[in-house]
């Protein structure tokens, strides 16, 4: 919306032209929705698995796995509800993934704002630096980061995770916001100088502003990887009370290996969050994508 | 982008001339205030970069120099012992096959699936976004979460058994998780399962970057749905589609959770990746000397595939966005 204000005219074909095409464009053939039936079937016949069976009990789920809830028992949800196996990962989850986003993107931002808008010697080789960071994976990282974290002293603690992950997700925040931020026009630069407005201003009250699509894709890439990471809380995570959600899941299917029911319950309860954000949010994330595009 | 000669002001400019098009005021800064707000602005991303990401990785490389158990100060000086028996074992080798695998598998049938999907769902048509949001989801779901899902769904007789059988399809039942043969591609499967959305997301959004007027004059031109979309959409999606590889080959070298938790890499290593194995040599047996030289394989093996994929593929993309942005 706000990049629309920014963006070229667009040679408007004429109005009575255009329409048809509009329709031909919008045909649905059968073969769309065969393929529809079968996404929804793939996609949502597992979570929705997990979910129902989340509401039989252990001999019910013995006795067939297909079977739907006879009756319905809402005991395994309702233990796990009520008890802190649940909340509290949630709450840890939830802590690191937002220190970890706001730090990706309040430094991913200032960094990409100097490397796409000021003209220095070795500009590109800081850009090269982060964007290297692109192939070094956490996962492959985890072990060299436990040593370390061990050194400073940050083991089993929220930050020996947050902190990790906010730097691993920087290069991925530099290189969707370098390129967005140069296709921001100079014009409106040099209004903001001419008006008297400093660099750190038209960066605070322009430019970030006119990113914002592009913010908002960064900042939901950054809070679902670490919403997401299960090896390096794994690893440095020692006390279960710190425990992130992935991880909280993993081991109580270990744990209770016997409980069936109570593991589904478990897993269900621990896709409600991302999946309820995720719907939340899709509008931005899509939004994002296209603003980046068009911006 | 060097720019020879003159003045730093003048580069400034000139490169600013280069690189945005349009000309800015001519203002000179002086240029103390500007070192402050490029230092202001870099240095805070710039040290957690170095802190987090660099350092350990500087670390890896020298730990993995040495025999060290983790406990106490590093064990013998080894100098490339350990890196030579990493390469030299048979499990490690293995693992990597599975990850070159993976990767393979990955193109293969995540990129025509994630494509195809993307100019299906790229129409208009009722419930579009419905179908958009649930090809994403899986996406979004902690890989761990999912892992834990799959491996209820695969158990012998489990949900999968059941439905084949109902379906008529009994006498394809496999132990899918102990089969050594079968389970990397059942890996595969879950690994597709999860990802293919992140491939049609990418490619739906680079769709909507082509101009809908190039594909309304093609078709004003009279060509055929099939041909503007061979001729006119495919090509101009070459970045995005190249992007998506590039990500996904990453993702596909660094595979842990699904592995981890539905198999921990068995039955006898049959499903084990660079990861799983760097994990179980590292943690389990405390061989974090050779844990830390894994690891610096890893990142060998990561950084010099970008470098060639950079170097063959990539290229023509970013000369293709910067002529973009220019013009």
């Amino acid at each position: 919306m706000s990049v629309s204000a920014i963006s070229q005219p667009r040679p408007a074909l004429p109005g009575p032209a255009a329409r048809p095409r509009r329709r031909r464009f919008s045909a649905v053939t059968p073969f769309t929705y065969l393929v529809a039936v079968v996404l929804v079937g793939v996609t949502a016949v597992p979570l929705l698995f997990v979910i129902i069976d989340g509401f039989r009990s252990n001999a019910q789920i013995n006795s067939s796995a297909t079977a739907l809830p006879h009756p319905w028992v809402w005991h395994n949800y309702s233990v796990l509800l009520t008890s802190s196996a649940f909340w509290q990962p949630l709450k840890n989850s939830a802590i690191i993934a937002l220190i970890a986003t706001v730090l990706v993107v309040w430094l991913g931002s200032m960094a990409a704002f100097a490397l796409s808008r000021y003209a220095f010697r070795g500009r590109e080789s800081i850009f090269m630096l982060f964007a290297v960071g692109l192939l070094f994976p956490l996962n492959a990282a985890s072990l060299p980061l436990y040593l370390l974290l061990g050194k400073i002293g940050l083991l089993d603690n929220l930050f020996g995770v947050a902190l990790p992950e906010a730097a691993f997700g920087l290069p991925i925040t530099i290189v969707i916001l370098r390129p967005f931020m140069r296709g921001i026009p100079a014009e409106l630069e040099d209004a903001a100088v001419v008006d008297g407005a400093t660099r750190i201003r038209f960066f605070w009250r322009i430019l970030l502003p006119l990113s914002r699509p592009a913010l908002a894709t960064v900042a939901v890439l950054a809070f679902v990887q670490s919403w997401n990471t299960y090896l390096l809380p794994l690893l440095v995570f020692t006390s279960t009370q710190h425990f992130t959600l992935p991880l909280a899941v993993a081991n109580f299917q270990t744990q209770y290996a016997q409980d069936t029911a109570s593991i589904l319950a478990f897993t269900a309860l621990s896709m409600v969050p991302a999946l309820g954000c995720f719907v939340f949010a899709q509008r931005h994330l899509v939004g994002g994508f296209t603003g980046a595009v068009k911006g | 982008m060097p720019v020879a000669g003159g003045e730093d002001i003048d580069i400034h400019l000139r490169q600013l001339t280069a690189d945005q098009v349009a000309t800015p005021a001519g203002k000179s800064r002086p240029r103390l205030r500007r070192r402050l707000e490029l230092t202001l602005f870099l240095s805070p991303a710039l040290l957690l970069f170095a802190g987090f990401v660099l350092l350990p990785i500087g670390f890896a490389a020298y730990d993995g120099l040495f025999r060290w158990t983790g406990f106490g100060p590093l064990g013998n000086f080894a100098g490339l012992y350990n890196y030579r028996l990493v390469l030299s074992d048979p499990v490690f080798r293995e693992s990597f096959l599975h990850n070159v695998i993976i990767v393979i598998a990955s193109i293969v049938v995540q990129l025509p699936l994630g494509l195809g999907m993307a100019l299906l769902l790229n129409r208009r048509f009722r419930g579009r976004s419905f179908l958009r949001m649930l090809a994403f989801a899986p996406f979004v779901l902690p890989y761990a979460t999912t892992a834990v899902m799959w491996l209820l769904l695969l158990q012998p007789a489990g949900f999968v058994d059941q439905v084949m059988k109902m379906v008529g399809l009994g006498g394809l039942v496999q132990l899918w998780l102990a089969n050594l043969h079968l389970v990397i591609y059942t890996m595969i499967v879950v690994l597709t399962w999860q990802f293919f959305g992140f491939a049609m997301i990418l490619m739906l959004a680079g769709l909507q970057g082509i101009p809908a007027e190039l594909r309304e004059a093609a078709a004003l031109d009279g060509a055929s749905a099939w041909q503007t979309t061979w001729r006119i959409t495919l090509p101009l999606l070459g970045p995005t589609i190249r992007i998506w590889m590039f990500l996904s080959i990453v993702g596909s070298l660094q595979v842990f959770d699904q592995v981890w938790i539905m198999t921990g890499g068995g039955p006898a290593n049959a499903s084990s990746t660079m990861a799983t194995y760097l994990i179980f040599r590292g943690f389990q047996s405390y061989e974090f000397g050779y844990g830390s030289a894994v690891a610096v394989i890893m990142f060998a093996i990561c950084f010099i595939f970008a470098l060639v994929y950079q170097r063959f593929v990539l290229r023509r993309d970013t000369r293709g966005a910067l002529t973009r942005v220019v013009g």
